[in-house]
């Protein structure tokens, strides 16, 4: 099988998110960025079912600030295969204008599998594996846990809400949209990807005509803060306390 | 009159509350129609909508990805609603973005709040909004809980629509059989204290300290999503959306951001008390006491006050 993984870089959330001066955007110039962690999740499935099943693994990704190092984490991890899409990728880039480029570069590439991450937290005009799919002519599947080889077909578990899954036949080819990998996603150490960084070759393929996202951002603002939980302070003896108290008075404890 | 459209989410011969809520909030905004894909019977439970579409065939007896899809495109060229309202679940993703593409529709995911021409939908985990505007129709992912159910929700027999099946001979995805969740473990869902663990606890060592504050309140360990993804715990404690929804009389949540899928298992806690070292998290809206303490300063703390 030939699986191509489309996989992306969003904020990280343990850092302070702020809104630029267009009120439109995050500001980005601070902004610290890592993996998808649903992407991770996906290049996982991918190399487990590599590693279990043969085929190979390509990674991909649009151009952007840390794009080389990303693809040069996936081929330390294992993938056969690397490519950049080229284009003008700063700032937002909206999901229709990312699986439309993949889209693109994924059919001159040829596949049989697409696996990339069920989701991001920057999916404002929905989720990249059904664009992809439908770009591509081919059915998707979400909220994947895995995929393994049975016969003829591959045989994938969706998860729904309440602890319940589906167990799907499929016929390749198809998008899957990973929830989460059967194992948890491998750690490479920097000496590895620094070392496979040196050996690997980034096919580029540029994007031709870029799409739009179909909608516009009015305005992005935060929520109101507060307004809910009452603060017990950040000293933890003081708080441990308090909360005590308060499973006391309400008879918890 | 806006036509609104619902696609209704249904497994195991029931109709899921995120329907009733797209219903109720769809009432707001034009002429509702759910789109029942699947057995007809179910139209009984839709007595909320004004009318009822239904595509009914064989192979839409259990949901399945690309036949429902399939189905929904149908519907969707036969009709040209206005907006179609989806939730932002596992069912709602297989079939919302793809025809977003297909269709050349707009589409605008994670809403929680929707008006004619904006919809506003909350990111990054929770902590930022954005506003989205809409020309034209459009196709909307909607985060559970964000309406009411009631307001969807409604007695009699709707007027239903059949529609015509589209050709489903040459299928890629069969539906083979749905999988319980696996007994033996801790019901998560009968537990009167629920201390929950989330990204914050950062290791699998660390949820050994987590299961003894547990149990000295005389309850069980829940968890958020990242523990379950990284098998620190099994499926079974997990809270949220593909997992499990909760009401216990304590939630103490340790180390979790409150992202929209968290929060939609969770919120109708008894009493919520969240720590977590930022204090702009989520989390805090929706519980009853904060606090920004250190979690491995505040576990110990508690624990050795119990």
């Amino acid at each position: 099988m030939n699986i191509v993984v489309p996989i992306k870089q969003v904020p990280d959330l343990v850092e302070e998110l702020e809104i630029d001066g267009s009120g439109k955007d995050l500001d980005r110039e601070w902004l610290k960025y890592k993996i998808n962690e649903f992407d991770d999740h996906a290049l996982e499935e991918a190399l487990l079912y590599k590693e279990a099943n043969g085929g190979t693994v390509t990674a991909i990704t649009l151009d952007g600030d840390d794009a080389d190092k990303l693809l040069h984490t996936a081929i330390a991890k294992g993938a056969d295969k690397i490519v950049k899409v080229t284009g003008d990728f700063s700032g937002a880039v909206s999901s229709h204008t990312a699986a439309k480029a993949m889209a693109d570069a994924i059919q001159s590439l040829g596949f049989d599998i697409v696996m990339t991450g069920v989701q991001a937290v920057d999916d404002r005009d929905g989720q990249v594996a059904g664009m992809i799919a439908a770009h591509l002519g081919v059915p998707n599947v979400n909220v994947v846990t895995s995929v393994d080889q049975d016969g003829g077909a591959l045989v994938v578990h969706k998860e729904y809400a309440g602890g319940v899954s589906g167990e799907f036949e499929v016929n390749t080819p198809v998008v899957f949209g990973i929830q989460a990998a059967k194992e948890t996603p491998r750690y490479v150490p920097v000496a590895k990807i620094r070392k496979a960084s040196r050996g690997a070759e980034i096919q580029e393929i540029a994007a031709s005509d870029l799409a739009g996202a179909g909608s516009d951002v009015a305005r992005m603002f935060k929520p109101e803060s507060g307004g809910g939980a009452e603060m017990l302070g950040d000293d933890a003896e003081a708080a441990a306390a308090k909360i005590i108290e308060i499973l006391n008075a309400k008879g918890i404890k | 009159m806006s036509k609104i459209f619902v696609f209704v989410e249904h497994l195991n011969g029931n109709v899921d509350d995120i329907t009733y809520e797209l219903i109720g909030k769809g009432k707001e905004l034009g002429d509702v129609t759910a789109v029942l894909i699947g057995p007809k019977d179910l139209a009984s439970q839709l007595g909320g909508a004004g009318n009822v579409i239904n595509v009914d065939d064989p192979a839409l007896s259990d949901f399945n990805p690309e036949a429902y899809a399939k189905a929904m495109s149908a519907v969707i060229d036969a009709e040209s609603p206005d907006m179609v309202l989806f939730g932002y679940t596992s069912m709602g993703m297989d079939i919302s973005s793809n025809l977003s593409v297909s269709k050349n529709l707009p589409f605008v995911a994670y809403a929680t709040e929707i008006s004619a021409g904006s919809i506003v939908s909350s990111l990054y985990g929770g902590k930022v909004n954005v506003e989205s505007s809409v020309s034209g129709s459009c196709i909307v992912s909607v985060i559970p809980g964000s309406f009411p159910a009631d307001a969807g929700k409604g007695d009699g027999s709707p007027a239903v629509q059949d529609m015509a099946a589209p050709d489903f001979s040459s299928l890629s995805v069969k539906f083979r059989k749905l999988i319980e969740p696996e007994g033996g473990d801790v019901d998560i869902t009968t537990q009167e204290v629920l201390v929950s663990a989330g990204r914050g606890i950062q290791s699998d060592e660390n949820i050994p300290m987590v299961e003894e504050l547990a149990g000295k309140l005389g309850g069980a360990v829940s968890c958020s999503r990242p523990i379950v993804d990284n098998k620190w715990l099994a499926k079974t404690r997990q809270v949220g959306k593909s997992g499990l929804k909760v009401k216990p009389k304590l939630y103490l949540a340790l180390g979790i951001s409150g992202a929209p899928e968290h929060i939609e298992g969770m919120k109708n806690a008894d009493l919520i008390i969240a720590c977590n070292t930022d204090p702009n998290a989520p989390i805090f809206k929706f519980a009853h006491y904060g606090c920004t303490a250190d979690l491995f300063d505040l576990i110990p703390a508690l624990t050795s006050k119990l």
